[in-house]
């Protein structure tokens, strides 16, 4: 994979339901609520954020709306049951 | 049963009492704090001043969430501790018993000695009142200077651009956080401020802050030059607040000192977060960090100890993650050294470990206003700061943190460092593959 085309991948909302729900990586979130706030159906993506728990909330749309304002890249979409990479929340073990 | 005393209501203070609840189900929690707001993100003030998010997010905790914890909240400085009795006592001298406490009393903004510095429009960033009344004189205020450096002097000046307030921005010496950021990143930083109407002044120290009446009328340079404003920003830096650790006989350096389990020199108080000075195995000293991630986990690992357990503090490689003139930028482990002249010791977001700049030669790449810059080490990379955009900090932060041998890549990345980004990304491709493939087998 090229380093250039990993900067205009596009996060449209078809690759985001093919590629699953937001995760947060707990470690770089400083608890601002601006993903809590941009969310248009109000899912509390902070306390995910603060937990260290994926957004599987049936009513999330993967709309990206939190992934994409949250000003820490706090918050990706992960796919489901495939592969992932190492646990970043280990390094505090 | 157990009555445990907690005071500060930030992030350290937080995760103790989740941490000492999730042990003790039984026990009396106080949590003590004198910011008449309680617990919110201080982070989030900085997108509070832009208006990105209005004020009642700030607050992650709901009343709800504090009854789950049964923590009762109590409004009040702690002025004195007495160890032996296990005692403390309070502003409005009320005495309270514990058994276990916890100092989480964060930093305060350091106070420049500059004639002036008590008008009214001088402000600081250090809370949420704080936001409120540079909000407030914002609405009025034509135009700013900011004094200091780091990410709270960015994000003062920031919030004032928001706010339509003119904005002149002063640096002592030729650029910005010049002992975190290279040359380039501080160019950068600085030329997207300036796109935004900010007006740099380099080599500019203010001499005095000038008075009409009781109020700020503006600035005078040491150089004689005068700038006119309604509103100054302080943000030369922050100090731990040790206060109530030197009145009760507690160790203090820098900030309180504490052991690997986060306990302070007297039995039973512990510390945790920006007051505590925490040993950094690493490099062997003991330092500070101003940081939410470290504050949290030292919070925690503080809790759980004062609830019985006995769990050593590992300090890991520091890592923030901030937006400096809207490009989000993370900094991870060494890449700087010296001194800032715009500030004092440490500021916020901040960690002094990342000036402490390895014997590592540095890489670095560009393309369009993204900014990749690692530090590479012998068979490791020592620290690296992505700015723009974000796709490989997660890489960086896990190979730098947990010391992933580069060795197979090293010569690549020294000698083409066009394709950084690339190398880097494909090791990671491959890294992660062949890790997943080893736990699984």
């Amino acid at each position: 994979m090229k380093f250039s085309h990993l900067f205009h991948q596009e996060k449209t909302r078809r690759q985001a339901l093919v590629q699953g729900f937001v995760v947060p990586e707990t470690a770089r979130c400083v608890q601002c609520g601006i993903c809590s706030y941009n969310c248009p159906i109000k899912i509390d993506v902070r306390r995910h954020a603060w937990l260290g728990e994926p957004v599987k909330d049936s009513h999330c749309l993967t709309c990206g709306e939190c992934v994409t304002r949250c000003p820490r890249g706090v918050l990706r979409f992960e796919r489901t049951h495939l592969f992932s990479s190492p646990n970043l929340e280990q390094v505090h073990d | 049963m157990r009555q445990y005393v907690i005071i500060g209501s930030g992030a350290a203070g937080i995760a103790a009492a989740e941490a000492i609840r999730s042990l003790d189900h039984q026990a009396t929690l106080l949590l003590i704090s004198d910011d008449p707001h309680g617990y919110y993100s201080r982070p989030g003030l900085a997108y509070y001043l832009t208006g990105e998010i209005p004020e009642d997010m700030l607050f992650p905790f709901q009343e709800t969430d504090f009854h789950k914890l049964r923590v009762r909240r109590i409004k009040a400085r702690a002025v004195r501790v007495f160890p032996q009795k296990h005692q403390i006592e309070l502003d409005n001298g009320t005495k309270i018993d514990f058994d276990r406490m916890l100092i989480a009393t964060g930093a305060s903004a350091a106070k420049p000695k500059i004639p002036g510095i008590e008008l009214e429009g001088v402000v600081k960033l250090d809370n949420l009142d704080d936001a409120r009344h540079i909000l407030k004189l914002s609405r009025k205020a034509r135009s700013a200077v900011v004094i200091g450096g780091g990410i709270t002097a960015l994000e003062l000046v920031e919030g004032l651009v928001a706010r339509r307030v003119k904005t002149h921005y002063l640096l002592r010496g030729e650029r910005y956080w010049s002992n975190v950021l290279d040359e380039i990143e501080s160019r950068i930083v600085e030329h997207r401020l300036r796109e935004e109407g900010v007006q740099i002044h380099y080599h500019t120290e203010t001499a005095q802050i000038l008075a009409k009446g009781s109020k700020v009328a503006g600035i005078q340079t040491m150089d004689g030059r005068q700038i006119a404003c309604n509103l100054v920003a302080v943000a030369i830096g922050i100090k731990p607040r040790i206060e109530l650790a030197v009145h009760s006989d507690i160790r203090v350096e820098r900030g309180v000192m504490v052991d690997e389990y986060m306990q302070t020199s007297a039995e039973h108080i512990f510390a945790a977060g920006d007051v505590a000075q925490v040993y950094d195995p690493i490099t062997g000293k003991s330092v500070l960090d101003s940081l939410w991630g470290p504050a949290r986990e030292q919070g925690r690992v503080a809790g759980l100890n004062m609830a019985g357990m006995h769990i050593p503090y590992t300090k890991t490689i520091a890592f923030n993650v901030t937006r400096l003139a809207n490009l989000t930028t993370t900094i991870i482990g060494a890449v700087g050294n010296g001194r800032d002249e715009d500030l004092l010791g440490i500021a916020r977001g901040d960690s002094e470990t990342w000036r402490q700049l390895p014997d590592a030669i540095a890489a670095q790449a560009n393309f369009d206003v993204n900014r990749l810059r690692i530090l590479i080490g012998e068979g490791t990379l020592r620290g690296a700061i992505v700015m723009g955009d974000q796709t490989l900090s997660q890489a960086l932060q896990y190979i730098v943190l947990r010391q992933v041998n580069i060795q197979e890549i090293r010569e690549q990345l020294l000698k083409n460092t066009a394709s950084l980004g690339d190398t880097i990304a494909d090791f990671w491709t491959d890294w992660t593959t062949r890790y997943e493939n080893a736990r699984q087998s």
